[in-house]
């Protein structure tokens, strides 16, 4: 199955400094990548780059800013491969800012006749 | 034709009796062959109505394996029919299909509940959820007695189910037992539902009944499956818990129904048998030291069950056990209990002094305003006792408890 993992936190709120957190990214990555597991991932950069679109008959709306005004909010994420939930929630407790953030975990959908 | 139609009847009480006590087993299996919680019941419930017509005429030696091999042929049936409606071809089956001669066939019948409980426990779907889907697959309850336990619509449960089985199948919950480190924290999550299911006897919210025994017995019941097949002490230690609640059912109402708290429970009454069971369990899973809340809460209850009267129950021991409990609960209904447990040594002022400090934690805590008017009530203050009672009956909707509080209300005058 493959499950994307949302990596959310408060931007500011990592309990280590930067560097050692991106140490800390990279053996994860590393670790889903030799486990076979990874299917990809990314960073995304902080909120105060983010535009949100939406198209309202026909015309298309564009708003500075993230589409819902959380105090956590979408950091990065991992597209893995499990053979179930429960592989993926050990992983995603492996994430580094599951420490302090939250990472939300959603099977990708399968739609009849793809298997 | 009178005495066939007795036979008959006899006959369907015998199903209903048999699905009750082997369809956790039976449905246990099948979902470990076709990995779907709904289509093995749709399966299982197929073979009870072929059952129902077949066996009056020719009852099975061994029923239990033809429902089981009878559910099975059932399965693959309705996977054909739907892969072929959907243009899919059919799931591989663990299982080949029997041939209608081979339905009584002998055969080991494996248990595969820990599978099933383990699965409708994960802590992946919400309490509400796992506990219906526990008494409907497990305990074999129809979403009827389901909604009559719980005071709710039918309507209600069968949404909950459908939710929950369909947020199995795509969340992709596992159909496995928990191994190594993973397995302590998954079976908090089946221990804290058998529990609640528990728990749920003793409180019926705005109704007039204060226990509702059948949810309590069918928590023994799953403890104890639960207990043969993984012998953890801290499992032997909520079966001793439940058995040792369990043991006071008959006094812990008066014969009008009204509430009698521990103190004034006549013990004479207390089932000597439930006691000395829990209490055996308990010693023998303690001995095991690794203890944990079920056995500590179990060791709890067992001291109280060994004082011939309230005053000469061993609060010492008792206090020191709330302190272990706290350790690893670490919630402010633990303090309560431990401080109450201070009060009833002797040290009122001192328990009062502590109750102020979990105050903030505890105002939505109905028991907390109970506590804190008897302990008002032992310092002689008696117009603050009055307005924390008050406090307690505006928060309870249970009518017995209520009843409770107003005796207890109307005797401070």
């Amino acid at each position: 199955m493959q499950f994307i993992a949302l990596i959310y936190d408060v931007e500011g709120s990592e309990d280590v400094d930067w560097d050692t957190l991106m140490e800390q990214y990279g053996e994860f990555s590393a670790g889903l990548t030799s486990a076979g597991n990874m299917l990809g991932g990314e960073a995304l950069e902080p909120i105060s780059t983010a535009t949100s679109v939406r198209v309202r008959n026909g015309k298309t709306e564009i708003v500075d800013g993230p589409f819902a005004e959380t105090k956590e909010q979408l950091g990065g994420f991992y597209l893995m491969n499990c053979e179930n939930l429960d592989e993926a929630i050990k992983w995603a407790a492996k994430i580094p800012t599951a420490r302090y953030g939250t990472v939300e975990i959603r099977p990708v959908m399968v739609f009849d006749g793809e298997q | 034709m009178e005495n066939n139609s007795a036979e008959r009847k006899v006959k369907k009480l015998d199903l209903a009796q048999l699905f009750r006590a082997e369809s956790g087993r039976i449905l246990a299996i099948l979902v470990s062959e076709c990995k779907d919680i709904q289509l093995a019941e749709d399966a299982l419930q197929d073979a009870c109505i072929q059952a129902t017509q077949q066996w009056p005429n020719a009852a099975p030696h061994n029923q239990t394996a033809w429902l089981l091999n009878a559910a099975r042929r059932r399965m693959i049936d309705r996977q054909r029919t739907a892969s072929r409606q959907r243009k899919l071809n059919a799931l591989h089956l663990n299982c080949t299909a029997q041939s209608e001669a081979n339905l009584e066939s002998e055969q080991e019948i494996p248990d595969e509940r820990l599978k099933l409980i383990f699965t409708c426990c994960h802590p992946s779907l919400n309490q509400n959820a796992q506990v219906a889907l526990t008494l409907k697959t497990l305990c074999g309850l129809s979403t009827l007695e389901i909604a009559r336990a719980y005071l709710c619509s039918e309507t209600a449960i069968q949404q909950r189910l459908v939710r929950a089985k369909k947020k199995i199948r795509s969340a992709g919950i596992a159909y496995q037992v928990p191994e190594g480190k993973d397995l302590s924290a998954r079976l908090d999550s089946v221990l804290t539902t058998i529990y609640l299911i528990f728990n749920e006897s003793y409180s019926a919210y705005s109704g007039q009944s204060l226990t509702r025994e059948d949810l309590g017995n069918e928590a023994i019941r799953l403890a104890e499956v639960l207990f043969t097949l993984l012998p953890e002490p801290e499992v032997g230690g909520l079966l001793a818990l439940m058995l040792l609640h369990q043991s006071r059912n008959n006094s812990r109402s008066s014969e009008h129904g009204e509430f009698v708290p521990l103190e004034y429970q006549d013990r004479s009454t207390w089932d000597q048998v439930k006691i000395s069971r829990g209490r055996r369990l308990l010693l023998g899973c303690l001995g095991q030291n690794r203890a944990g809340k079920f056995q500590i809460q179990a060791a709890i209850s067992a001291l109280h069950s060994e004082a011939d009267c309230w005053k000469n129950t061993d609060w010492q021991q008792i206090k020191l056990l709330y302190a272990e409990l706290f350790k690893l609960l670490p919630s402010p209904v633990v303090r309560l209990n431990s401080l109450v447990t201070v009060a009833n040594q002797g040290n009122v002022l001192e328990a009062m002094k502590s109750l102020k400090q979990v105050e903030s934690e505890l105002k939505d805590y109905q028991p907390f305003y109970a506590a804190k008017a008897d302990l008002h009530a032992k310092l002689g203050q008696i117009e603050d006792a009055r307005a924390c009672y008050h406090q307690a009956i505006s928060m309870s909707n249970n009518q017995v408890e209520l009843a409770f509080l107003m005796s207890k209300l109307k005797s401070l005058n």
